[in-house]
This record gives C-alpha cells, sequence and structure tokens, in this order.
C-alpha cells in the first residue's frame, strides 16, 4: 500500500522501506529547534549526562537551532540571564544556528527556520514550542515536543518511540475571494475540525488553491495546524518550496521533494472551496469558536495586533498597508505591529509599509513573539478586547485572564483599526 | 483512594494550567506555585498544601490543550496530583509521561469534586457513585519511558547502551 508524506519521511528517517499507521519509529532527526525554554531543555541535558562519565555534548551541533524571540529584548532580569545561560551553552557547544536578540538576523524561529532555509522538505524538525507545525510548509514533518524530549533528542538525534500519525488529507479548491486568504480557510478549517478534530493526526494539504499559495500563506495554516490538535500540518514540497528555499533563503545545494503516493491510505478526507469563504473570526476563548464576520461586526476592540509567526510576513504587513496608507487609527484603539523577522522589518522599511503604519498611528515593535503569550508589549487592560492575527486566544493569554482575544487575518485588523470596532475589510472602514 | 479536588470543563489550555507570563520559571522545584494561578482559590489552596499526594484533577476532552510548555506538567507533578481526563492532548500527554505525572484517559469519566476514585491498571472505579469507567491505555510507544520511571532515566540508559 502506498504512503502519505509523513508516513515517507518517517520511513526513510528511520531507515525503514516503509512505515504504517500506529508502528513505532525512531527517526534521525535533522533539526531540532528551542527559544528561550531552551535554559529548560539545557537542565534536563545536562541531568541526562549525571553519573554516566560521559562527557555532556549535543549529538551534532550543527542541528539545533536556537532562536531568542519569546521575550525580546528581555521583559526582566529572570529571562536576561536564562538567555545569558543559553548564550554560554550555545558557545561552548558550538551551536551555529543560533540567533540572538539582533536587528540584522533576529525574529521569531518559526520564520527563522525558513528565512535561512534550515528546513528542507523531507526533514524531521522536532521544535520545543506547539507552533513548530510551522515548518510542515515546506515538506518537512515538524512537530511539538517538551523541554526533556528535546533533550533526549540533543543526546541521541533521534526522537524516542514516535508512533506513525494517521493523515487526515485536506483538499482546498477555488480561488479566494478579494481580502480572504490563508488564515481565514484555517480559522474555518479549525472550526470545522473543533480543537481536538486532528489530535494525533497529520493534516496534508492539497488542491488547486494551496498550489497557488505562497510560502508565507502554508506557513500560517501548517502554523495553525495544531490548534485542531494536529501533530503537523505538512504542504508536499513542490515547485513553490524549491522557489521559496532557492530565491528567498538562499539555498543552492540540492533539493529533493518527498510527494505521497497516489494510492496513500488517509484516515478521513475534508474537502474546502474557498470561492465563497467570508472573514473568518475566532472569538474568545477558544480558537474552534470561528464565526464569520458578520456575527461579530461591530464589536469594540482596544488593542489591535498585527503579527507573530502566524501573520507577521512581509505580505501580511504589505495587506495592512494598503488599507492603512492615508488613513488613521481609531482614536481609543491602539494598534501594535511586530515584523516577524529582523529581514522582514527592513523589506518592510524598504517597501514603505513602516511608513504608512507608523502615519496611521500604529506602533511598530521590534520582531518577536510580542504579546501573544502574555508576557510583554502589549498586555491588556481589565476587560480590555484585543483584535489579533496572531494563532491563541485562550482566557488569559494576552496577560489578562478577564481580557478577551479575538483572533483574524491582517487585513480584518487593520480595517478594524480604522473604526475602533471589528470590520470586514470587503465594506472598507 | 484518591479525591477529585476539582472538575473541570473541555479544552483546558496549558495557559490556564500554567500562564504564559511565568514561563521564564522552569525549575520543578519552583512551577509549583503558579499552577493555575488566574484560578485564584485552587491556586491558593495547591499553595496551602490543602490536598494529599494523588488527589485528582477531572478535565473533559482535550485536556492540556495549546503550548509544548513543560511547566504545565512539572507544576502539577510538584503537588503530586493526577489527572484523568475524557482525551488528553498531544504534547500534554507526551510530556506527562516523560515527567512521571500520573496521566489517565478515561473517556467515559463522570465524577464530580468530591468523589473518591479509585485507579486501576485498566479502569477508573468511582466509589462515590459505584461507576466503573473504562481507560484508554497509553501509547505502547511510551512504555519504556514509563517503565524507566520518566524519560531521563530512559535516555540515560539509552546513551549507556551506546557504548
Amino acid at each position: 500500500m502506498g504512503m502519505t508524506v509523513v508516513e515517507k519521511i518517517l520511513a526513510r528517517a528511520a531507515g525503514q522501506a516503509s512505515v504504517k499507521v500506529g508502528d513505532v519509529v525512531e527517526p534521525r532527526v535533522d533539526l531540532a529547534m528551542s527559544h528561550e525554554n531552551a535554559a529548560l531543555v539545557i537542565n534536563q541535558f545536562l541531568e541526562v549526562f549525571q553519573g554516566t562519565g560521559l562527557p555532556a555534548k549535543v549529538w551534532d551541533p550543527s542541528r539545533i537551532a536556537i532562536i531568542f524571540d519569546h521575550r525580546v529584548p528581555a521583559e526582566s532580569p529572570k529571562t536576561a540571564t536564562n538567555q545569558k545561560k543559553i548564550r554560554g551553552f550555545v558557545a561552548e557547544h558550538g551551536i551555529t544556528k543560533f540567533h540572538d536578540i539582533r536587528g540584522d538576523v533576529g525574529g521569531i524561529c518559526h520564520q527563522i527556520l525558513p528565512e535561512y532555509g534550515y528546513v528542507r522538505p523531507g526533514f524531521v524538525v522536532v521544535g520545543t514550542d506547539s507552533h513548530t507545525t510551522s515548518h510542515g510548509a515546506l515538506g518537512a514533518f515538524s512537530f511539538g515536543i517538551g523541554a526533556t524530549e528535546m533533550a533526549s533528542a540533543w543526546s541521541l538525534g533521534i526522537a524516542v518511540n514516535i508512533e506513525v500519525p494517521a493523515t487526515i488529507k485536506v483538499v482546498v479548491e477555488g480561488e479566494f475571494p478579494p481580502m480572504v486568504g490563508p488564515k481565514d480557510l484555517i480559522l474555518h478549517l479549525i472550526g470545522k475540525l473543533t480543537a481536538q478534530g486532528a489530535n494525533y493526526k497529520v493534516l496534508e494539504f492539497h488542491g488547486e488553491t494551496i498550489r497557488k499559495m505562497s510560502t508565507s500563506g502554508r506557513i500560517a495554516i501548517c502554523n495553525m495546524s495544531v490548534e485542531a490538535g494536529a501533530t503537523s500540518g505538512i504542504v508536499p514540497g513542490d515547485e513553490e518550496t524549491v522557489r521559496y528555499l532557492r530565491e528567498e533563503a538562499g539555498v543552492t545545494d540540492a533539493i529533493s521533494c518527498v510527494t505521497p503516493d497516489p494510492d496513500a491510505s488517509y484516515v478521513r478526507t475534508v474537502e474546502i472551496d474557498v470561492s465563497t469563504l467570508v472573514p473568518q473570526i475566532a472569538c474568545p476563548h477558544m480558537v474552534d469558536n470561528v464565526k464569520s464576520i458578520d456575527q461579530v461586526v461591530g464589536t469594540k476592540v482596544q488593542q489591535i495586533v498585527i503579527g507573530s509567526c502566524t501573520n507577521g510576513r512581509l505580505d501580511d504587513l504589505a495587506d495592512a498597508a494598503a488599507i492603512l496608507r492615508g488613513r488613521k487609527v481609531a482614536e481609543g484603539t491602539r494598534m501594535l505591529v511586530f515584523p516577524a523577522s529582523s529581514r522582514i522589518f527592513a523589506q518592510a522599511l524598504d517597501k514603505g509599509y513602516v511608513h504608512d503604519l507608523m502615519k496611521a498611528g500604529a506602533v511598530v515593535m521590534n520582531s518577536g513573539c510580542g504579546p501573544c503569550l502574555g508576557v510583554h508589549e502589549g498586555a491588556l487592560g481589565d476587560h480590555e478586547v484585543a483584535l489579533s492575527t496572531t494563532n491563541r486566544n485562550f482566557k488569559g493569554r494576552m496577560g489578562n485572564p478577564t481580557g478577551e482575544v479575538y483572533l483574524c487575518s491582517p487585513a480584518v485588523a487593520a480595517a478594524s483599526a480604522i473604526t475602533g470596532v471589528i470590520t470586514d475589510p470587503r465594506k472598507g472602514a | 483512594m484518591a479525591k477529585v479536588i476539582i472538575k473541570l470543563e473541555n479544552d483546558i489550555s496549558t495557559d490556564d494550567i500554567y500562564p504564559g507570563r511565568f514561563m521564564a520559571t522552569v525549575l520543578p522545584t519552583e512551577t509549583p506555585q503558579f499552577a493555575f494561578f488566574d484560578r485564584t482559590e485552587f491556586n491558593a489552596q495547591l499553595k496551602a498544601k490543602a490536598f494529599p499526594a494523588g488527589s485528582v484533577i477531572v478535565g473533559g476532552e482535550n485536556f492540556g490543550c495549546g503550548s509544548s510548555r513543560e511547566q504545565a506538567c512539572s507544576t502539577l507533578k510538584g503537588y503530586e496530583l493526577a489527572v484523568v481526563a475524557k482525551s488528553i492532548s498531544r504534547i500534554f500527554l507526551q510530556n506527562s509521561i516523560n515527567l512521571g505525572l500520573q496521566v489517565v484517559i478515561c473517556p467515559g469519566i463522570e465524577a464530580s469534586e468530591g468523589d473518591e476514585l479509585e485507579i486501576t491498571a485498566d479502569q477508573v472505579l468511582n466509589r462515590t457513585t459505584g461507576k466503573t469507567h473504562a481507560q484508554v491505555r497509553l501509547p505502547a510507544a511510551r512504555k519504556g519511558i514509563m517503565d524507566a520511571g520518566g524519560l531521563i532515566p530512559y535516555t540515560r540508559a539509552r546513551l549507556m547502551a551506546r557504548i
């Protein structure tokens, strides 16, 4: 019987001719990514070696990536000290894929990995972040793990005891209407599947809409696959994947894409036609609480956030700038923008997007996760409402358990910034 | 016998269990103070050590969804609590096994706060209601880790076996 993309990747990485759902395999890890929680990984890693008499050495420093993004610049002495400890470890172990707090090569881990060509089609990627699913956008099997599991991978170079997951095939057809895009698609899909509808499974994306979609859009949909519980989202590598890696990531060595067999077996097939899709909003306090925009238009909003690993890329900033150019952010509403990487920030400067956004009244912040996880750079006041292009709206997510977070596309966020209430970008502000 | 100390709804996120703003705290000795921090009363009871080891949190579907933060497990492990839920999110389940936090998947669990549960190898007996509920076995792939007492000793043994 044929194999899905992830089955093929796992078979190859485990040195087997084939695998099937439920098999237990131990794939070699091609890339192991952490951010500030490397501080905990280091603790666990050192504990593994305790009493063994072996030197605590990582299996392959060239396959470890560490990117500071969750709290940059450090919001507290505690974080700064964690970051200091990680820098020491990076230097000691010769870890080269390290991105410190910098205005040239810094950014969010899930943007840096594709941008620097660290992820390739067919790779097995693990990351101590649930949104590691993002890298399925480049045809890799990429999934989130905890810090102790990462310590194990750093020690052994394999992911221990992985059960081959079942795959749901998602076929997307049709052309997006104006002001509707990949974010609306993934929110719609999560609403349809529910927050646990893809638990322990992979979402494999197909169809004409996906083939025509840019890597940026693919990253957005794979990024949020985890919000339906998926182990990973994956777009089989294709011409766009190769184009992105060559032209944008500067990759010059061989790239080989993995595609599913025609007779691969899927646990379920979901078909979506986007030609009739309208802007989608995930309402408090669950990502699967998805509504069409007409059900929530007029909701008053105090904070607009554009950014994150989901929607902080150049096309997202372009969408926002096009809507806000020559307009003003409403009084009583504040707008915060976080380019996903320093490179994107620089490109947005060159193209004038940063100027457009600032002239409109937006505050353009440094690249990083910003307020997405509720640590700093934009906490909500009591009972305030945020409209955000990020990926989670759990209670307390933006730092205040009495706050509310609505999730949307950059176009909806920008149109709503002008009015101060949730606004349909198709109808104009 | 273990008492249910709180009954929670579906989709309890890791932000609920361990809010993101405390993620700079990583040491298992320090994370317990922030368990369910925004559920003020429950957090205070935990910190006052109102519950003996083995006490049970009952959850609904998709317990532990969201982030990969391991603090969400170490914070509960610090009080030696157990989780019995209808279903458990993938990363949370793996982190629990890796750290030795007792988690039980029990799709039909019916229990209220104060109920006394008896957790056996394959079922959960609610002594208060008299009903028994079947468990779903934890992934077979993870048995070796459980038998070793967690992923750190398991990895250490694997490393030593390579020499």
